[in-house]
């Protein structure tokens, strides 16, 4: 990755005050030209996965044929993720903040000779709003942006990860400096406190007051205590951690390192998934820079306080991301939770007391410190403060994370950030909170997007998967999807999980091959009872999140399964016959080569038929016909 | 053993001997070699001090730990909630129903081994599967098919080419 060719003065050397930190900035600043062309592309998971890294060299390569003079050449940033996946590749030029989507490398040659050359968009890469037909320059004037509160966010997208110097031009460590140069520990756990910010990573606990906990627990205890990082990000639809990490690394090592401050810990660990392989290394980089800097490690920023960080990357187990299974899993072990007794902050990681915070909340922290208490209390809602980060997945237009004030009522979200539903009808139910969490129904849009509400509506704000089903999701398959996930993932140590969880779900495999009876709900809500009554951990106890709000909310859709032996939404594969619409078919044979079963016959250029006999309902004739002639019912 | 250079007592000494590294060691292990081997995961306990037996529990108890080799090429099937909306379990019944293995097994020619994974952070294009660490978006059963045959092609080239060598 080219790096911005500016000597810096204080290049190599060590930050000793928060002037320092100041004058750097002021350096950095300063040193680079504001009118320099900077073509800036994501690459972000999505984008990766679409083809950015192409786009990227297309990019370099079509600049370096175009005979640029070296001092003019466009300077070319990798960020991470932008949020708005669903349009990737995307690439925007700045200065002007041209906002190009869909990117393909055959587009390089063009954005080089048009838009860097001659300072002209290309109109083509443009995003056109689908509901005016109007198109769109720049980022902020997109809906999907402008609709949002980006806070947490704000640099992803605009700052090069693994270059401290970006981060530290668009602010990064001020509030680091502020809190160990003018702040005392009380002042700074005071302010977290007064911020009523709560836990981001599922049950929203007050930030302030863990770690107030902390100290009183160190009170009693005495030092060694710890800070942790929960980024194991367990919900399998989730990925604003994921995105926080890699794509801003040191607003979560900041707001680590306050933490530290606040509590007094000299040692600080950061656990996160084994799949995030990108999401380490950044981290590690910045770990890395920071301690060059003289922002981490040994007297940071000369005020005598000291302390580090590693990394433990988990490896592939839900219930780590549980406060006590992770501190076991830090300590080598498995990752078995334990009673909680005693609370986790009084005897965390080796016994010793330990603040334990999710990705997004430490990410807060900075923002908290820097601009106050009174600042950011007065974003969202009184008991829900602040904003959220979700990843707004599933059956809606516009894919990709969104940061929102919380408190947004929930259509909002879907409608007007998330472009609503594809296909244009209503959502049939918003899926919230992940394994732990509920299914909102259309009925309950206006629900308010904060910890209490939504816990109110039976589901609960989770790590902040969000996830958009339509008419063609079927709740039966939803909470059996759920269900066998935690029964994979369940630790089996006790009863009520391990054997309940199984049970529950051969319950729905029931309903899904239209052998259930009523009895078996009956059945259903008392196991639910006994998981949230027996279980040890939050694994098992809000297991029947999802259960039990798609009882509660979609009890016909239920009944249809036991009553009618039907799954109208056509998922559940023992109760759906495929069959061919004669008017549509072209008999263009796609679907027959494709059959595992080879059971579609039919002359060439005529109607096709399937053999319902053969059938396994696998779906592939459905999924290959492009002209919409199968159906299912 | 000494694979690709590095040597099983380099890793080791990558960490200081105490037991609290041993899912380090096993997770460096597993990416040099595919894989934990019996006679490594000795190695690995004498150096940390961790009984065999609850070195081995640890191995169990974490899905990304392989104790048994890993194919020519890897494929993951993303099972995360989007994928799964959109398709992700037809992927999977199409890749058992041609490699004739189910998940977290491998081909016994040893050319494909076959897992599932929640969440890849990709679910604007999903059902994603990724084949040998490269991502393949909007997967449907036909670009499965071809995605095999390129692979299989790929691989009787390569014998071939050592055949003949
Ligand atoms: C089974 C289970 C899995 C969890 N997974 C995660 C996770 O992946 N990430 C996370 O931040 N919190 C997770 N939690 C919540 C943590 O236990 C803990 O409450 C949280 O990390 C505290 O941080 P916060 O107060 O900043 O939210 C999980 C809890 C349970 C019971
Ligand atoms: S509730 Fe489940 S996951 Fe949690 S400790 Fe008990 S068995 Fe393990
Ligand atoms: S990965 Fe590029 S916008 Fe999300
Ligand atoms: S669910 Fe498959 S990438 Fe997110």
């Amino acid at each position: 990755m080219p790096k911005e060719n500016v000597a810096i003065k204080s290049e190599n050397w060590r930050l000793n005050s928060h002037k320092d930190l100041n004058d750097l900035q002021k350096d950095i600043i300063e040193s680079r030209d504001p009118n320099r062309l900077e073509v800036v592309v994501c690459h972000g998971t999505g984008c990766i996965a679409n083809g950015s890294p192409k786009v990227s060299s297309a990019i370099r390569e079509s600049l370096l044929g175009a005979g640029i003079n070296v001092k003019l050449m466009p300077g070319i940033k990798t960020t991470g993720c932008h949020g708005f996946c669903s349009r990737g590749p995307l690439v925007i030029v700045r200065p002007h903040g041209f906002f190009y989507q869909r990117v393909t490398p055959k587009d390089a040659e063009e954005i080089v000779k048009k838009t860097l050359m001659e300072k002209q968009p290309v109109e083509r890469l443009l995003y056109k709003n689908p509901k005016t037909g109007k198109t769109i320059l720049t980022e902020k004037e997109i809906p999907f942006y402008s609709l949002q509160e980006r806070i947490v966010l704000h640099n992803i997208g605009k700052v090069d990860p693994t270059d401290i110097k970006d981060s530290i031009a668009s602010g990064g460590y001020q509030a680091l400096a502020k809190a160990l140069c003018s702040m005392s520990p009380e002042q700074v756990v005071k302010e977290v406190e007064k911020s009523g910010l709560r836990g981001r990573g599922g049950a929203g606990f007050p930030t302030g007051r863990k770690w107030r906990s902390a100290l009183k627990a160190i009170e009693k205890k005495g030092y060694p205590a710890y800070v942790v990082v929960n980024g194991d990000e367990g919900d399998p639809g989730a990925f604003m951690d994921r995105t926080i990490m890699e794509g801003d690394p040191h607003a979560v090592l900041e707001g680590l390192i306050i933490g530290a401050y606040a509590i007094g810990a000299k040692q600080g660990y950061l656990y996160v998934r084994a799949e995030y392989p990108l999401a380490i290394k950044h981290l590690e980089i910045a770990m890395e820079q920071a301690r060059e800097y003289g922002l981490l490690g040994e007297n940071i920023l000369n005020t005598g306080f000291s302390f580090d960080a590693r990394i433990n990357r988990g490896a592939g187990a839900f219930v780590c991301g549980e406060s006590t299974a992770l501190f076991t899993s830090i300590e080598g072990k498995a990752g078995n939770p334990r009673p909680k007794y005693v609370r986790s902050v009084e005897e965390g990681l080796w016994g010793k007391p330990t603040v334990l915070n999710n990705v997004e909340t430490w990410a807060n922290i900075p923002l908290v410190i820097e601009k106050g208490a009174d600042w950011y209390s007065k974003i969202g809602v009184p008991k829900s403060t602040g904003t959220k980060v979700f990843s707004l997945v599933g059956k809606v237009n516009n894919v990709g994370l969104v940061e929102v004030p919380m408190g947004i009522p929930l259509v909002k979200i879907i409608e007007d950030i998330g472009g609503g539903v594809i296909g244009g009808e209503n959502f049939k139910a918003v899926q919230t909170g992940g394994p732990s969490g509920g299914c909102i129904p259309y009925s309950l849009k206006d629900t308010p997007v904060d910890f209490d509400s939504l816990t109110k509506v039976g589901s609960m704000m989770g790590s902040g998967g969000m996830i958009v089903m339509d008419k063609h999701d079927c709740v039966v398959d939803i909470g059996r999807y759920f269900l066998r996930f935690l029964e994979e993932e369940s630790c089996g140590k006790c009863i009520p999980c391990r054997l309940g969880l199984i049970r529950m779900r051969k319950i729905l495999d029931g309903f899904s091959s239209g052998t259930g009876t009523k009895q078996d709900i009956d059945d259903l809500i008392s196991l639910s009872q006994a998981l949230q009554d027996g279980a040890l951990c939050a694994l098992g106890s809000s297991a029947p999140n999802p259960i039990l709000t798609t009882l509660k909310y979609f009890n016909n859709e239920y009944l249809s399964h036991i009553e009618n032996h039907k799954c109208p939404a056509g998922v559940c594969k023992e109760l759906i016959t495929y069959s061919i619409n004669a008017d549509k078919c072209t008999g263009c044979r796609s679907c027959a080569r494709q059959c595992p079963k080879q059971c579609i016959s039919g002359d060439k250029k005529k109607p096709h038929v399937i053999n319902t006999e053969n059938c396994i309902r696998c779906g592939i004739c459905m999924e290959t016909c492009k002209f919409e002639a199968v159906i299912v019912s | 053993m000494n694979i690709e250079g590095v040597k099983i007592s380099e890793i080791l000494e990558r960490y200081p001997a105490k037991p609290e590294y041993l899912i380090f060691l096993l997770q460096d292990i597993q990416k040099q070699y595919g894989f934990i081997s019996s006679e490594t995961m000795e190695q690995i306990c004498d150096r940390t001090g961790v009984p065999l037996t609850q070195a081995y529990s640890v191995a169990t108890f974490y899905q990304s730990f392989r104790l048994e080799p890993k194919g020519e090429h890897e494929i993951k099937v993303c099972l995360g909630t989007a994928c799964h909306l959109k398709g992700g379990p037809r992927i999977v019944n199409e890749l058992e129903r041609r490699l004739g293995v189910k998940a977290g097994e491998t081909t016994s020619d040893m050319k494909f081994t076959f897992d599932t994974v929640n969440c890849l952070g990709a679910c604007a294009i999903a059902p994603v599967i990724v084949i040998d660490e490269e991502y393949h978006p909007n997967m449907t059963a036909q670009k499965l098919e071809k995605q095999i045959k390129t692979l299989g092609q790929d691989m009787t080239e390569v014998s071939e080419v050592l055949g003949h060598a």
